[in-house]
């Protein structure tokens, strides 16, 4: 099957591509875009992003490999990324790492849950320390968070749940 | 103690305005009155004003920001960009974020103004990956200002156009860095590159580009209504204005707060973040983010936040971000989640800081996991020394410095974990992690 953007991605494509004065700049917001569609970037869909931008393939799994938010493999459906710089630690970080790991039984190594649903790292300061500690998860921002809390947020999710009962204004 | 009135705020005159990021309630705060003013101003003129405020890059390195303006080759022929930098991404900073969230179009109208001021048509803001939320913030922000002629071509009937993108990094802390931001924007891995040519005149696409942190262009509406001289009547004499200051930690009040340049830490961490939480006594304050070198609690009393006091105490304002750090937290820890973090976003580009980055982190993590040798300290302070002024960009002094500023004034705490045996992990972590649950 061939490997390309829904006409609806595709649309979104050329649209930013128009923002750029060369299609090479676009190269960030495309992979986004192919991460959307395919929830995460596999060499093929690398090379599609290569041939749109009129880029050499080596190129892209380049840049790709360079920029963390790139995920170069499945993460599930829930992508638990724990805040672990010194403020989110010195509030309670490492805590937050072991719920995941009795909840889920994964560490932050980025390994899938037993049941494909979920996958965790570390990451670096977020930008939120005065929410600390912080979780993002897929793209959304879990501020002040406790253990029990966090608890409660992933079981909502391996429930079938949303995020939305934790949104920021929810929580703030 | 003199503090900065609500209504003489610069930067958060309005912050609490419910709804503040609609386009129609920023408006009624006066919001682009100042583009008008602009507009009927010649550039020149503006540049001047912006250099007679004194306003210097909120970003960290503090360049004056008329004269970074100054700097670009208007006659050059090529197109020239103005790029906003919001890859806020230092640990213990979170000022711009505030902006983007809650004020956009107090930066959009910077932007134009700055833009205006420097001849540029074209404009992007470069946001972190990881705001999400503030980019679709900003996003909405944007196509207002585009509906109602603040963007676009001949902005409110003048000859002035500007088209204005959001593009989104990807988690690399190495793109803030001007000449990195530059590369990754183009397309490319965020490698910084050598200078000169400074980016003023061969940045972006090898053209003339003027890179400026979201809170600097912040402050630019600020300064055309009210003039350069009004500006530079905040402050101190060589710290000119305000500033956002970002308090986190241990204290009961994390957030951010504006301040005069000059306030004393003491006021930032005692009454605007309520003090320590608990009754906590105070260790150690990180004064500008994770790069600062620390300060310790008597420096911390007496310190003032402005570009000459604080050099006094070996560190910097950087960009703002002031973790206050409790006696019950090892500094091992902190130091270890520093080192760990410059090793992490190195760019691997040159030798002193990809392979120094890691050697601190392996040998911060040892000390904190009570596997510390007698040599280790030694080993630090060489491997932090070798990697000072010997590399492309700034990321490399970012790592040394913190490390060389925790052994120098803290000796004692780090003394104790290289002489090994009593790992602190064991010693300390239950009264940090019993505080913590006590707290939840």
């Amino acid at each position: 099957m061939k490997v390309e953007f829904s006409p609806e991605r595709r649309a979104r494509f050329d649209a930013l591509v128009a923002k750029y004065e060369r299609k090479q700049s676009a190269l960030l917001p495309t992979l986004y875009l192919a991460q959307e569609q395919w929830g995460y970037l596999t060499p093929e869909a690398m090379d599609y992003v290569g041939e749109l931008l009129e880029i050499p393939p080596a190129h892209v799994y380049d840049a790709a490999s360079f920029y963390l938010l790139f995920r170069k493999k499945d993460m599930g459906q829930w992508f638990l990324q724990v805040c672990n710089n010194v403020t989110c630690t010195m509030l309670g970080s490492e805590a937050l790492l072991a719920v995941i790991q009795e909840e889920l039984g994964i560490g932050n190594d980025g390994s899938l849950s037993a049941d494909g649903k979920f996958s965790c790292i570390a990451v670096q300061c977020l930008g939120s320390c005065d929410t600390a500690p912080v979780v993002q998860v897929n793209e959304e921002y879990v501020e002040k968070l406790t253990p029990d809390r966090l608890r409660a947020l992933v079981r909502r999710l391996r429930e079938g749940g949303t995020l939305d009962a934790f949104s920021r204004e929810a929580d703030l | 103690m003199k503090l900065l009135a609500p209504e003489k705020r610069i930067l958060f005159r309005h912050i609490d305005t419910p709804n503040l990021t609609s386009i129609d309630v920023y408006e009624k705060t006066g919001g682009y009155q100042s583009l008008r003013k602009a507009l009927g101003m010649a550039p020149d003129a503006l540049i001047e004003e912006v250099k007679k405020s004194g306003l210097r890059g909120r970003g960290g390195a503090g360049f004056p920001t008329g004269m970074k303006w100054g700097f670009v080759p208007f006659q050059s022929g090529k197109p020239i960009y103005l790029l906003c930098n919001a890859d806020e991404s230092e640990p213990g900073c979170f000022k711009d974020r505030v902006i983007l969230e809650k004020n956009p179009h107090q930066l959009i109208e910077g932007i134009i103004i700055a833009a205006h001021a420097v001849r540029s048509r074209k404009s992007y803001i470069y946001i972190r990956g990881e705001y999400a939320f503030a980019a679709r913030v900003l996003e909405k922000a944007i196509a207002e200002a585009v509906t109602r002629g603040y963007l676009g071509r001949k902005i409110l009937g003048s000859e002035h156009s500007l088209e204005l993108v959001i593009h989104r990094g990807a988690g690399a802390y190495i793109c803030g860095e001007e000449t990195g931001l530059i590369s990754s924007l183009e397309g490319k891995k965020g490698y910084p590159k050598l200078k000169p040519p400074f980016p003023a005149v061969s940045g972006f696409l090898n053209c003339p580009t003027v890179v400026n942190n979201v809170e600097t262009l912040a402050n630019i509406p600020w300064i055309v209504a009210n003039g350069g001289a009004a500006y530079a009547g905040y402050g101190t004499e060589k710290s000119r204005g305000t500033r956002l200051f970002c308090v986190s930690g241990w204290v009961k009040r994390p957030g951010t707060y504006e301040e005069e340049m000059g306030v004393p830490l003491k006021t930032l961490i005692d009454h605007y973040a309520g003090g320590m939480r608990d009754g906590a006594r105070l260790k150690a304050v990180i004064p500008g983010g994770s790069s600062t070198p620390p300060l310790t609690a008597d420096e911390a009393d007496r310190v003032l936040m402005d570009y000459d006091d604080i050099a006094r105490y070996g560190t910097f304002l950087g960009a703002g971000g002031i973790i206050v750090i409790p006696d019950h937290f090892p500094l091992g820890k902190i130091l270890e989640r520093i080192t760990e973090f410059y090793w992490d976003e190195s760019c691997g580009q040159c030798t002193p800081c990809r392979e120094g980055t890691g050697w601190l982190f392996k040998i911060a993590r040892a000390l904190e996991h009570g596997q510390g040798k007698a040599r280790d300290l030694g080993d630090l302070t060489r491997t932090a020394r070798t990697m000072m002024g010997s590399t492309i960009c700034a990321l490399s002094d970012a790592a040394a410095m913190p490390v060389l500023g925790f052994l120098q004034k803290f000796p004692e705490d780090f003394e104790r974990l290289a002489n090994g045996a009593e790992g602190r992990h064991q010693r300390d972590r239950p009264t940090h992690l019993a505080r913590m649950e006590s707290d939840a």
